[in-house]
Order: C-alpha cells, then sequence, then structure tokens
C-alpha cells in the first residue's frame, strides 16, 4: 500500500518535528553537562543514570506548572507570540537534508529559504516582548530587534561565502561540492568565512557575550520574563531549535555535511556530529565571556564584521570569476 | 499622570525622547541583597536614578544599646554579614578602646589574621558577582563565580576549623579573642594560601585577556579624586581613584605596623582600576597572612576570662571611636558608656552605606548594562547598609 505523496509528505514532517523535538530536549542536557565540566561541576545527576532523564522531567514540570497570563497583557499578542517565535525555528528544519535524499523538501533556492525563514523568529519576539506589557521585556524586544537586524546581514553574507565558492543555492549541492575540500579548509577564505559565520551566529542566536536580549543581571530575563509553563517552554524550544538549526547549517556550509569515512548510510551520523561540535563551539564561548554593551555589540557589527562579511564575499567571488576563467 | 511634571514627560515622548521608569529592585538579580533603583531611562541611557534603600533595617545600632559587650559581637557581624570578622573587629576594638582594655599580642595576631583570610573570601564574593553582574547566570559571569565560590569555600573551611561557623563566627571578644588555632590549621591555612594565589593569577589571565571584559570596565564608572574625596568613600573604591588611603596603613590597630604590605593605588578611578585594587588586595592580603603564621606569639589569647554570664564585661564612663579597614572600606564603630554592661549608645559607619552614596553621581549618562557593572564594582552589602 503506497500514501498519496501529501501524506507522505505529512508523515515525513510529522517525524521530523518529533526528531527535532527529541533532539533539542537532549541538546540542553549536552549543554548543561558540558558548562558544568567547564566549571568543575558535576551538572545534573540524579534524574536517571548520570541525569540522562533530566531534561524529560524538565519538560513535564514546565507542562505541569500554572499558566499565568498578566492581567495588564495584550491577551492575543502575549498568547500568539510563542506560536510565531516556535514555527519558523522549526520550519528552517524543512531544507536541511541530513543524508543524501533524506530531507523533507530539498529546495534549489534553500540557504536563501533558511535565511529568510530564520530571521522571522524577530516577528514572535518582538510580539512576546510587546504584548507582555513589561518594561524589562519591552526593553528587551527593542534590544532584540535592533541586534538581529544589525547581525542578519552580517550573517547572509558570511553564510554566502560557501555559496559562491559551490556555484548554487541547493544545500546538497554545496555539500556536494565539497567532496574533495571542506569549505573550512579552503585556504583564507574558508577559514574567515567559518569564524564571521561562528561570530554572526552567536549574536544572531542572543547568545553570551550578545545575550543583551535576555540579560538577567539587567533584564531580569528579557522578553519572556512574563512567560511561564507551556509558553516559556515553547520560546524555550523555539531558541534552541533555532540554535541546532544554524549549527546544522554551519555544519553543512563549512564542514562537509553527511561527507565522511565509512559507509553511505553513516552520513546523518556525521552530519549530526559535525553540528554539535559547531554547537560545542558556540557552548564554550557561550560560558567563557562576559556579556557586551548593546551601543558596542552594534558597533562591532556595522563597522567591524559588515564591511569585513562584505569584502571577504567580494573577494570570494573575484576569486572563483578568476578561476573559472570568465571575464569577471 | 495629571501634573505638570508627567506632562512634560508626556510631551517630551511626542518629541521622540520618551522616558522610562523602571525599577531596578527591590527583587532584581542584581541588586546584591534588597535595593531599589529606580533610573529614569531614554532608550537605553539613564538620565535619573533615584535610590531607595532601607529594606533590610534591623535596628542594629538599638539591638546594640539592649544587648551587653558579651552578647553583642555576634550580633555585630550580621551587620556586614559577608566580612563578618572585620565587622566583629570594630565593635570591639572600640569596647576596648574606651574601657582601655590591654588585649594580648598572640590576640592581635590572629585577629589580623582573620580579617585578612575574611578579605580574601570577600573579594572572591565580589569578584564571581561583579562577573555574574556583567557575564550573566547564564554565561561566563557564572563560570567565574562558581571559580571564585570554589576557593571562598576554602577560607570558610578554615574559619568553620577555628570557629564552628562559616558565615558569622562570634570569633572576636572583648579583650581577644574566644578561641585558638585548633592542631594542624596553620599548616591547612599555608596550604589553601598558595592556591588561592596560584588561582589569583589564573582569575587575572581569564579577565585580562578577555577584550570583552575590557570594553565593559575600562572608562566605566569614572570617580575623580576629587569626587571620590568629596562624597567620602573608602576602602578600595578610593584607592581606585588615586588616594592613597587605607585604615591599616594611616592609623595602625591591632599591631598592623609589624607587617610588611604594599597598599594598592590606581589612579584610572573606573570599573577596571577598582577591581585591580581588589586583585591586588588578594596578593597584598595572602602576604599578611603568611607574616602572621611566620611571627605568632606564643601566649594568651585574652585579657579576659572566658564567657561566664552576660553581664562580665563592664566598661567605665566613657566614649569611643575606632575603625578599621574591612573590605569594603573604613568600618567604624562609635560608642558611649555609662558603666554598665551595655553601651549607651552604639553608632555604626557602614563602608557600603558611605560608598553606595557616589552612584547617583557616575550613574547619570551611562547605559543600563553598566549600572549594573557599576553597582557591581562598588559592591554595597545591603547588611552593612541599612543595618
Amino acid at each position: 500500500m503506497t500514501l498519496p505523496p501529501i501524506a507522505q509528505t505529512a508523515v515525513a514532517a510529522f517525524v521530523l518535528l518529533n526528531v527535532v523535538i527529541g533532539l533539542v530536549t537532549y541538546v540542553t542536557l549536552l549543554e548543561r553537562k558540558f558548562a558544568a565540566r567547564m566549571q568543575s561541576r558535576i551538572g545534573p545527576y540524579y534524574v536517571g543514570p548520570h541525569g540522562l532523564l533530566q531534561p524529560i522531567a524538565d519538560a513535564l514540570k514546565l507542562m505541569m506548572k500554572e499558566d499565568v497570563v498578566p492581567s495588564s497583557a495584550d491577551r492575543w499578542v502575549y498568547n500568539l507570540a510563542p506560536i510565531a517565535f516556535l514555527v519558523p525555528c522549526v520550519l528552517i528544519f524543512a531544507t536541511l537534508p541530513f543524508a543524501p535524499g533524506l530531507g523533507l523538501a530539498d529546495l534549489n533556492i534553500g540557504v536563501l529559504f533558511f535565511l529568510a525563514v530564520s530571521s522571522l523568529e524577530i516577528v514572535g519576539l518582538f510580539m512576546g516582548g510587546w504584548g507582555s506589557n513589561n518594561k524589562y521585556a519591552m526593553l528587551s524586544a527593542m534590544r532584540g530587534v535592533n541586534q538581529i537586524i544589525s547581525y542578519d546581514l552580517p550573517f547572509v553574507f558570511a553564510a554566502l561565502v560557501p555559496v559562491v565558492l559551490a556555484g548554487s543555492l541547493q544545500l546538497s549541492a554545496i555539500v556536494t561540492a565539497q567532496q574533495g575540500l571542506w569549505f573550512a579548509a579552503y585556504p583564507v577564505i574558508g577559514q574567515l568565512g567559518f569564524i564571521a559565520y561562528l561570530v554572526a551566529t552567536l549574536a544572531a542566536e542572543n547568545r553570551v557575550p550578545f545575550d543583551i536580549l535576555e540579560a538577567e543581571s539587567e533584564l531580569v530575563a528579557g522578553f519572556r520574563v512574563e512567560y511561564s509553563g507551556m509558553k516559556f517552554a515553547l520560546i524555550q524550544l523555539g531558541e534552541y531549535a533555532h540554535i541546532i538549526a544554524t549549527s546544522y547549517l554551519g555544519a553543512l556550509l563549512f564542514l562537509g555535511g553527511w561527507l565522511g569515512p565509512g559507509p553511505a548510510w553513516l552520513g546523518a551520523g556525521w552530519f549530526t556530529l559535525k553540528a554539535m561540535l559547531v554547537f560545542l563551539l558556540l557552548t564554550w564561548v557561550r560560558w567563557s565571556f562576559v556579556r557586551i554593551r548593546v551601543d558596542q555589540i552594534l558597533a562591532i557589527s556595522w563597522k567591524l564584521m559588515l564591511p569585513a562579511t562584505v569584502l571577504l564575499l567580494l573577494v570570494t567571488a573575484f576569486w572563483v570569476a578568476w578561476r573559472s576563467g570568465g571575464g569577471a | 499622570m495629571a501634573d505638570a511634571e508627567a506632562r512634560k514627560v508626556i510631551e517630551m515622548g511626542y518629541g521622540g525622547n520618551e522616558r522610562l521608569a523602571m525599577n531596578m529592585g527591590p527583587q532584581h538579580p542584581s541588586a546584591h541583597g534588597v535595593f531599589r533603583a529606580i533610573l529614569t531611562l531614554e532608550g537605553e541611557t539613564v538620565v535619573g536614578v533615584d535610590a531607595v534603600i532601607g529594606y533590610l533595617h534591623r535596628c542594629h545600632e538599638k539591638l546594640g544599646e539592649s544587648l551587653t559587650y558579651v552578647q553583642y559581637p555576634s550580633i555585630a557581624s550580621k551587620t556586614d554579614y559577608v566580612a563578618a570578622m572585620t565587622a566583629e573587629l570594630a565593635y570591639v576594638a572600640a569596647v576596648e578602646k574606651v574601657g582601655k582594655i590591654e588585649v594580648p599580642k598572640r590576640a592581635q595576631y590572629l585577629r589580623v589574621l582573620a580579617a585578612e583570610l575574611q578579605r580574601i573570601a570577600s573579594h572572591c564574593l565580589w569578584l564571581g558577582t561583579w562577573c555574574l553582574d556583567m557575564g550573566g547566570a547564564l554565561g561566563g559571569g557564572a563560570t567565574v563565580f562558581l571559580y571564585c565560590i570554589r576557593e571562598r569555600e576554602g577560607v570558610l573551611d578554615l574559619f568553620e576549623a577555628l570557629t564552628g561557623a562559616r558565615l558569622l563566627y562570634g570569633f572576636h571578644q572583648v579583650g581577644g579573642v574566644r578561641y585558638d588555632v585548633p592542631a594542624g590549621w596553620t599548616q591547612n591555612v599555608r596550604e589553601t594560601l598558595d592556591l588561592i594565589d596560584s588561582r589569583v593569577d589564573e582569575y587575572e589571565a581569564m579577565l585580562e585577556g578577555n577584550a570583552f571584559f575590557l570594553v565593559r570596565t575600562q572608562g566605566v564608572g569614572t570617580i575623580s579624586r576629587e569626587l571620590a574625596m568629596d562624597v567620602g568613600i573608602s576602602g578600595p573604591l578610593i584607592r581606585g581613584s588615586g588616594v592613597n588611603y587605607d585604615v591599616r596603613r594611616a592609623e595602625p590597630y591591632s599591631s598592623y605596623e609589624d607587617f610588611d604590605f604594599k597598599v594598592p593605588v590606581e589612579t584610572a578611578g573606573d570599573c577596571y582600576a577598582r577591581y585591580r585594587v581588589r586583585m591586588q588586595e588578594f596578593r597584598e592580603s595572602i602576604k599578611i597572612c603568611r607574616q602572621v603564621l611566620d611571627g605568632l606569639p606564643e601566649g594568651p589569647i585574652s585579657s579576659r576570662p572566658g564567657v561566664k554570664s552576660v553581664g562580665q564585661v563592664r566598661v567605665a564612663k566613657g566614649e569611643g571611636y575606632t575603625r578599621v579597614e574591612g573590605a569594603r572600606g573604613e568600618i567604624g564603630a562609635y560608642i558611649v558608656a555609662d558603666g554598665g554592661p551595655k553601651p549607651y549608645r552604639l553608632k555604626w559607619r557602614g563602608a557600603s552605606f558611605s560608598n553606595l552614596s557616589i552612584l547617583p553621581h557616575i550613574l547619570i549618562g551611562t547605559k543600563v548594562a553598566d549600572v549594573v557593572a557599576i553597582m557591581g564594582s562598588v559592591d554595597p552589602v545591603f547588611g552593612e547598609v541599612d543595618r
């Protein structure tokens, strides 16, 4: 019995969604264990062997919490915000090919789709900050808009470097183009591009040292200060899904995606391993830096990151054009 | 929203200059206790600060009048609960001065040792919480915080072995100290000091090589030398502003003149200068502790017998003021005695209270993020501010 194509896609999407949620849940444990190691602690330990059931306990706890809506909140906006935040964060997984042919939709404009949809999260974020009717949340949402607008540009330019090198916007084609040499190993251009990608990711994901949105020592918890229970869980889920998706994209663009030794069915495993490596790099930075100020963040973006990435992209483009012998 | 001031604010709002009043505290992650700062913001810039204190007021001076000279030292430690040893010392020193009570040399040395170990523990907590303010509980700040707490733990273990308590000690008593060192304790002190000495190098390597730490602290919250002297701040704050003032040097008490140490002074007056002063104080305190251990004289630890009854210390009529250098600055205790077992009047000069009054002078014009960095660099303890 074969299902109609629409049903097949629906089943695949359902499976992928659950895989993503499971992955995100366990990535929090990975991060907590990693941070604990850095800080000479043990980390979660008591729920299950070595704390392996901790994420499930956390999820259950959040589900059972009371859902508090502030009386002065803008109810519609407030209630919609977590969903508006979560949807783009999960949607971007749709284009990721985890292995050849293993993905929902290998669009021929995959990178473009990814970048466009991933920056939509700011809408949900601002809705949350605005709808809570809380000063901390509002300041945080303002900062968020500032920061994400400033850092999406360098992020896009850094992500375009491998696109130019591969000559395609299709994610699977970019991986195939790295058969001989991963782009992170591409002389000079690749390394600079990878570093720029990591820094822009940190900022676009609001991770320390760019986490001025959350900034709990200034703004308590930023735009999610009024959220509790499942809504908080949705926001948290969206945030981590976004980070994981960006880590996957980084692994795909620069570290050769599913390419690796061994049989082909190991591809998804290699890809996940590389994505976790990128994620741990981001985590490493997170747990060793102090947060910088909002004006300094903007200065870094507009005065350093943006010109540098534009220049890098131009150099890459000229290099590729010169190598292919076309009259550039 | 009907008064003239409010209307003005609204009108300014239409000019693109809307002001926002934001409460920082009394319950806030970086209030370091219970402190309420009402910030007036234009965008992210602070244009007005209103500091509200008193949430932790416990009538300490009245308690001092109703508790005897024997009882109060262990309450005195609750003023500055992060550096309890020095607060106790200020009180008993004042009583000894009024009552002209001698303190044996060994007790004086043990007091110095306790005070300097306490300074190390207190600075550990300061460094951790300050980085927590700037780096976030979910970021690099938490890492520094946990490292610092680990070192503070070592010192607290020493205090636990010495007095049985880890936070509020009751170590000092009028005429000396209450406990002599237990067997093997001095060796533990030396080991802990060696460990902290090496760890301080690690902190410096971690923080001073970090460009983000430098941009957050250098040139932020600058206190000029004149302002520092006008407001009357003390401790690491005034030494960070280029004033070479330390009670241990200016007016030595408890045999501080026997020890060889430097008073670190920085001239920049910003958060980074205050950080540098405290980091050097770590090393100077370690140096003093080692000298105490080397030269610890034998003899009695108190010129008075141990506690038999709460009213056994009586002080002749008179009054006196003593000051000691606490971890946060000059702690003073003023006592008026009327010949009975309790003082007639007790007045505290809390270092944090005086230091905190610098805030409105330096917060205007900074960003919200700087407010927490500057407040952390002032290192207030609200038990001492409100008393």
